[in-house]
């Protein structure tokens, strides 16, 4: 059961009362007019799923209801830090594993 | 390969069934073969079987990081049937389903398919349009179904409560009279053996990390125990671990890995003889020849690698079996487990060719891909002999992401399995 800190309530709460919703920083294209099927389709569909060091989505469903994002391990299940929406990640994978 | 018979158990019984002969051999491997199949779960096995029997291509080897088996192939809660919406998806799992009932004689090697029907519960009336239509299809693809009313389930259950009494009454269901389930490990061991008879190496507690590529196409694999090892063609079929292979080779998949969880209670006298599944409550159960109840449900809503669940996946998991059969409350839970399930956006698997050429992946069967074992193995084997797609795996291309011809079986895949 993880037990997560909610950078908005500042505080931290049980695992049910949140929602993962995928892999984080995925930026909607800019003018989807443009995209080629391959760009539009990368954009929906294809993830990262790394076994590691991974940037998530979550949301406090029963909570406050807002969005913030989560690093983890998706290994051992670490959550390594919390920020929130438009923040970057200061823990980031190492280059051998994102080769 | 020793023949397995009846007369056989008998004459080994007169010597304590000491002198059994092994099941397959445990080969060094060579510095090439034809085809390297990674990952020796169910799929890959059945893939080397049929790519040495069917297709005659016999220099192969089956890599394997663990032990064979250990991966969804045996975790998973066994549930086969064929019953899916659309024309794709229902001929590749009705070809499994054929496969299946001829299997243990093709095999000479006991997978205990037991055709023991398959309910699907309806709780809505969306549930019993989804299902009607379902069936219809099914039946127009000559796959077996009935849609039956609560009172018709209550003869082939009679310890469900379908009454009216409950949050969630049971409306009808679809019933699938030759779907079943099959003993999981049985069934990789029935196809690495059956492999390994027809020359194809197994090599167990080797991983692959890394694929060898040269100018675009794959020509090996890099090993942590024998080094590199050359191929001509590769397949990868790794299930949870698929997308930290594709990584390897330069190219994402549209897949997510997650862990999903099955537990089986203490032994119990016999009290289910088919298998009750739920969309709607989300839940499944069959009961094992043992006398365990065989229980699953959902997906952690997270990634994972652990092959471990969460708790109130569990918790929401026993719910619905005790929603639907009141009578299992007092049951004991004896294990719990999880698997490493690589889901796909449209709920139907990836077999398909890659941006790498000789490279093929076999992946995205999610939470369901048991049943599809020798089918899947079948048609990835016939690609690969050819290097060019089978006609059933086509429409299962990863390119579909690309051009948008998804294959929408969230509804048939449900709850999944
Ligand atoms: C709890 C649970 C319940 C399920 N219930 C059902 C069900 O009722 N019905 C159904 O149809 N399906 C079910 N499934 C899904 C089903 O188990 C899988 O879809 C199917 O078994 C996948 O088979 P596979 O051979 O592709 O994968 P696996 O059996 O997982 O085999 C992949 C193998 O690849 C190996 N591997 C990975 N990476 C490497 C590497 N780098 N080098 C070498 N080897 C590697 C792994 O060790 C593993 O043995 C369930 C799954 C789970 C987890
Ligand atoms: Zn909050």
């Amino acid at each position: 059961m993880f037990h997560i800190y909610c950078p908005h309530c500042a505080e931290y709460r049980e695992e049910e009362e949140f929602h993962a919703s995928g892999q984080a920083h995925i930026a909607r294209p800019l003018d989807p007019e443009a995209c080629s099927d391959k760009e539009w389709g990368e954009y929906l569909y294809f993830r990262k799923n790394p076994r590691g060091i991974h940037h998530e989505l979550w949301v406090h469903a029963a909570g406050c209801r807002k969005f913030f994002n989560i690093t983890r391990d998706t290994q051992t299940y670490e959550i390594k830090e919390v920020y929130k929406i438009g923040e970057q990640p200061s823990v980031v994978a190492q280059s051998g594993n994102s080769k | 390969m020793q023949h397995y018979s009846g007369f056989g158990l008998f004459k080994h019984s007169l010597s304590h069934h000491e002198n059994w002969q092994r099941a397959w051999r445990n080969p060094t491997p060579k510095k090439k073969y034809d085809v390297i199949i990674v990952g020796g779960g169910g799929h890959g096995l059945a893939t080397a079987y049929y790519l040495a029997k069917q297709f005659g291509v016999t220099n192969v080897a089956v890599i394997e990081k663990g032990y064979l088996g250990g991966g969804n192939t045996a975790r998973n809660t066994t549930i086969v049937r064929s019953n899916y919406l659309w024309d794709e998806a229902a001929h590749l799992y009705e070809h499994a389903m054929k496969l299946w009932e001829g299997l243990s004689q093709d095999l000479n090697y006991n997978v205990m398919f037991s055709q023991r029907g398959v309910l699907n519960l309806g709780h809505t009336l969306q549930d019993m349009r989804d299902i009607e239509r379902r069936v219809n299809a099914n039946r127009l693809n000559g796959v077996d179904g009935e849609v039956l009313d609560p009172q018709q389930i209550k003869e082939i259950v009679p310890h469900m409560d379908c009454s009216e009494n409950t949050r969630y009454p049971i409306m009808g269901a679809s019933w699938q009279p030759r779907g079943g389930v099959a003993r999981h490990d049985a069934v990789a061991w029935g196809f690495a053996r059956g492999a390994d008879s027809h020359g194809v190496d197994l090599i167990q507690q080797t991983e692959v990390t890394d694929l060898i590529i040269e100018d675009g196409t794959v020509v090996g694999v890099k090993t942590n125990r024998y080094g590199d090892i050359k191929a001509d063609r590769v397949g990868c079929v790794v299930a949870g671990n698929s997308s930290v292979l594709a990584k390897k080779a330069g190219f994402e998949l549209p897949l997510e890995s997650h862990p999903l969880q099955a537990l089986v209670s203490e032994p119990i006298k016999p009290v289910l003889d088919t298998v009750v599944m739920s969309n709607h409550v989300h839940g499944y159960v069959s009961q094992s020849d043992k006398g365990d109840l065989v229980i699953g449900a959902g997906i952690d809503g997270y990634n994972g690698y652990g092959q471990r669940g969460s708790f109130p996946t569990i918790e929401h998991t026993v719910q619905a079996i005790v929603e639907l059969f009141p009578m299992f409350s007092r049951v004991r839970m004896n294990r719990q487990w999880g698997g490493i399930v690589d889901t796909c956006p449209d709920a139907c698997p990836i077999i398909s060719d890659t941006p790498v050429k000789n490279l093929f992946f076999n992946c995205g069967w999610g939470t369901g891909g048991f049943k599809a074992t020798p089918g899947s193995g079948n048609v990835f084997a016939a690609s690969l002999a050819k290097g060019e797609m089978h006609e059933l795996a086509k429409p299962f291309s990863m390119f579909r992401f690309h051009d948008g011809a998804l294959i929408d079986e969230h509804g048939a895949a449900g709850v999944a399995h």
